[in-house]
């Protein structure tokens, strides 16, 4: 298994203001922003980056916007500058929210030109990202996986095609010269990652072949890796752990309370970035046609439940870090404690070969954000190396 | 009476209602409810016919369409195909852009325009906010901008049967693919609006703040020859919140 340390570089100075407004994204003004504490905060979260390499765990970055929750506002931009302060971490940009994105052209661009100064060190996610991202893009949500799966394409083609300019005109995006320099280290692409929460994203990416990740619901991860491998046995391959990835808050401390104590810092992230004002977490077009009738049928004020191992109802705004375990959410306490818990899930999930650590949330500060890191790095990841060791693979790396 | 023709493509649901004179009926965003009583009212002096737009209904939405350009050649077809002759066009809302881009394309086969608080066109500045955003705001804010008493436009959703839903949801995701940027309207058509020369009335909901009474001089100003009438006690959605009064404004300017 590869562990994969993340931190969304959340501004939680004003999660308070926003959480009162009732809306931490979209609508709550820039105001509430101190640039002068934003310059501690980013050049913190960026040495957290570079300290992840230092203890031997791999990085992922991610981006959102226009919210108080994430600061990362720019993938590539925050992954040119990890590239350069890291010697070894593998680099997961999950990802780029290409249904999202006017330019296909400009993302092949820049990810082949991380990969080439990382050394071939990147690992490309290609997502459709969150409703509420809908608006500060104001993309239309109406056939954005059209747009989604149109983008894709090109940028693959872009990032593989060797032999000069090619012709593009789609439904979405036109170009008479594609020709990407500089092209990427490994080849034809960096690996593939995509996201989601269901059956279908599961299904999708085994069709191509691609890594699939999933967040925070051991009950979404279970159905959906088993889609990916039946589809990929359909398909005639074995998708082995290493196509599928899961994230969790995760706490390592001395003691098992030191370890909750730092999981619940980090869950506080968990708890706040549901908080969106309404119309902006289900724009039309988003979810399914049978999604959206549920909810209709729910009436204005029924939540989607979350449920626990046990089948309780959890409210994750809400939820205490025990609740959290219970939905596979976080994994904590000692080193041997979250050890067992991941082997746990591991076993119940089917195998999974890429965790995804969510090991920054806000609250947790710098020198408890180190330790919680150097000891998972040191008394957890090297038991994870064993759990399902990496299929050998054809990555090209930069000559020396 | 409901019928399917197949128009272009595209497979229409069609709800028609009396008799007489034809009076081609564009529908709000919102939806066409042919159960609600403005059909009727409209139907008592004319022949009413009135589809639901692709995507809403049981109209289909093939893959290719999906701009209120679609829509404008898709009903002059369905004119066409009907032989219209001096139909009076009627669009409310969402309905009446549609029918204005008609009109600007071919008035061959109407006598009258009627555009009851229609989106479509951008009036004042980039900084300015012509068309309340409807899907920036939660649904009661919405409802407070668009009725003058909101309580007359509740819908209780969980009474609905499935199939409708899934009709209202798959609407909702049609008027997103038309409407959504530019948002409710084309920055070019008030440039064409002088092109229309039929008789043109707009209608207004006095306590429309989704497009206020601003924004409707905007419409008059470049249509040659338009006149605005204002419904009182009625918003966004006229038709339905003063149906008795809509039928009647529609069926006397029909007669000028």
């Amino acid at each position: 298994m590869r562990v994969w340390y993340f931190s969304e570089m959340a501004y939680h100075p004003a999660w308070e203001e926003g959480l009162k407004r009732g809306s931490l994204r979209v609508v709550l003004p820039n105001g509430q922003f101190d640039p002068q504490v934003g310059h501690q905060l980013l050049n913190r979260y960026l040495d957290e980056f570079a300290y992840a390499d230092e203890v031997g765990l791999d990085i992922m970055v991610n981006e959102h916007h226009s919210t108080v929750t994430c600061l990362t506002a720019s993938v590539p931009m925050a992954l040119a500058i990890i590239a350069r302060e890291t010697k070894t971490a593998r680099l997961l940009s999950l990802g780029n929210p290409i249904a999202n994105r006017p330019d296909p052209v400009r993302v092949a661009e820049e990810m082949a030109w991380i990969d080439v100064l990382s050394g071939g060190r990147l690992e490309m996610g290609l997502v459709k990202g969150a409703p509420y991202e809908i608006a500060p893009a104001n993309s239309n949500p109406a056939r954005l996986m059209r747009r989604y799966w149109e983008a894709h394409d090109l940028i693959l083609k872009a990032l593989s095609n060797t032999d000069g300019p090619f012709n593009w005109e789609g439904e979405y995006f036109h170009y008479r010269n594609v020709n990407i320099w500089p092209r990427p280290l490994q080849q034809p692409t960096p690996p593939v990652w995509m996201t989601g929460l269901s059956v279908d994203t599961g299904k999708l990416a085994a069709e191509r072949g691609h890594v699939v990740a999933t967040l925070l619901y051991g009950s979404v991860a279970k159905p959906m890796f088993e889609a990916y491998r039946k589809r990929a046995s359909e398909l005639g391959w074995t998708a082995g752990p290493d196509r599928l990835a899961y994230a969790a808050v995760i706490g390592v401390g001395h003691t098992r309370a030191e370890g909750l104590r730092r999981a619940d810092q980090i869950a506080g992230y968990v708890r706040t970035a549901p908080v969106v004002l309404e119309p902006f977490t289900n724009p039309p077009g988003y979810n399914s046609v049978g999604a959206n009738v549920a909810m209709l049928k729910a009436g204005p004020n029924a939540k989607p439940p979350t449920k626990d191992r046990e089948g309780n109802t959890v409210d994750f705004t809400k939820a205490s870090i025990e609740q959290l375990m219970a939905c596979d959410a976080a994994f904590a306490g000692t080193p041997d404690d979250v050890y067992a818990q991941i082997k746990d899930f591991n076993e119940r999930v089917g195998g999974f070969g890429h965790l995804l650590f969510f090991g920054q949330g806000g609250f947790l500060d710098h020198a408890d954000t180190k330790e919680n890191l150097r000891l998972f790095a040191k008394e957890v990841l090297p038991r994870l190396r064993d759990l399902n060791p990496e299929a050998k693979r054809a990555t090209t790396a930069a000559a020396e | 009476m409901r019928s399917k023709v197949s128009i272009s493509g595209v497979d229409l649901e069609i709800v028609e209602k009396g008799a007489g004179r034809p009076l081609l009926f564009l529908h709000a965003g919102d939806g066409l409810w042919p159960e609600r009583p403005w059909l009727d009212k409209l139907s008592e002096t004319h022949r009413v016919i009135a589809p639901y737009h692709p995507g809403y209904g049981a109209s289909t939405l093939p893959d290719w369409f999906g701009s209120v350009d679609d829509l404008a050649y898709l009903y002059l077809d369905l004119a066409e195909h009907l032989q219209l002759k001096d139909a009076v066009l009627v669009g409310a809302c969402f309905g009446g852009w549609v029918a204005a881009e008609m009109m600007v394309r071919s008035g061959a086969r109407f006598s009258h325009l009627v555009l009851a608080d229609p989106v479509g066109i951008k009036v004042r500045g980039r900084d300015d906010r012509d068309i309340a955003d409807m899907h920036g705001m939660v649904q009661a804010e919405v409802m407070k901008l668009a009725w003058a008493d909101p309580a007359k436009g509740e819908v209780d959703y969980t009474k609905l049967p499935e199939t409708e839903l899934a009709q209202i949801v798959r609407g909702r995701e049609a008027l997103a693919l038309y409407g959504w940027k530019p948002y409710m309207h084309s920055p070019r058509l008030k440039r064409w609006l002088h092109r229309i020369d039929r008789p043109t009335m707009l209608l207004w909901g006095d306590q429309d703040r989704i497009v206020d009474l601003t924004y409707a001089e905007g419409w008059r100003a470049e249509i040659p020859g338009a006149k605005l009438e204002v419904i009182a006690g009625a918003g966004h959605y006229p038709h339905w919140e003063q149906p008795n009064e809509f039928a009647k404004r529609v069926a006397a300017f029909a007669a000028t």
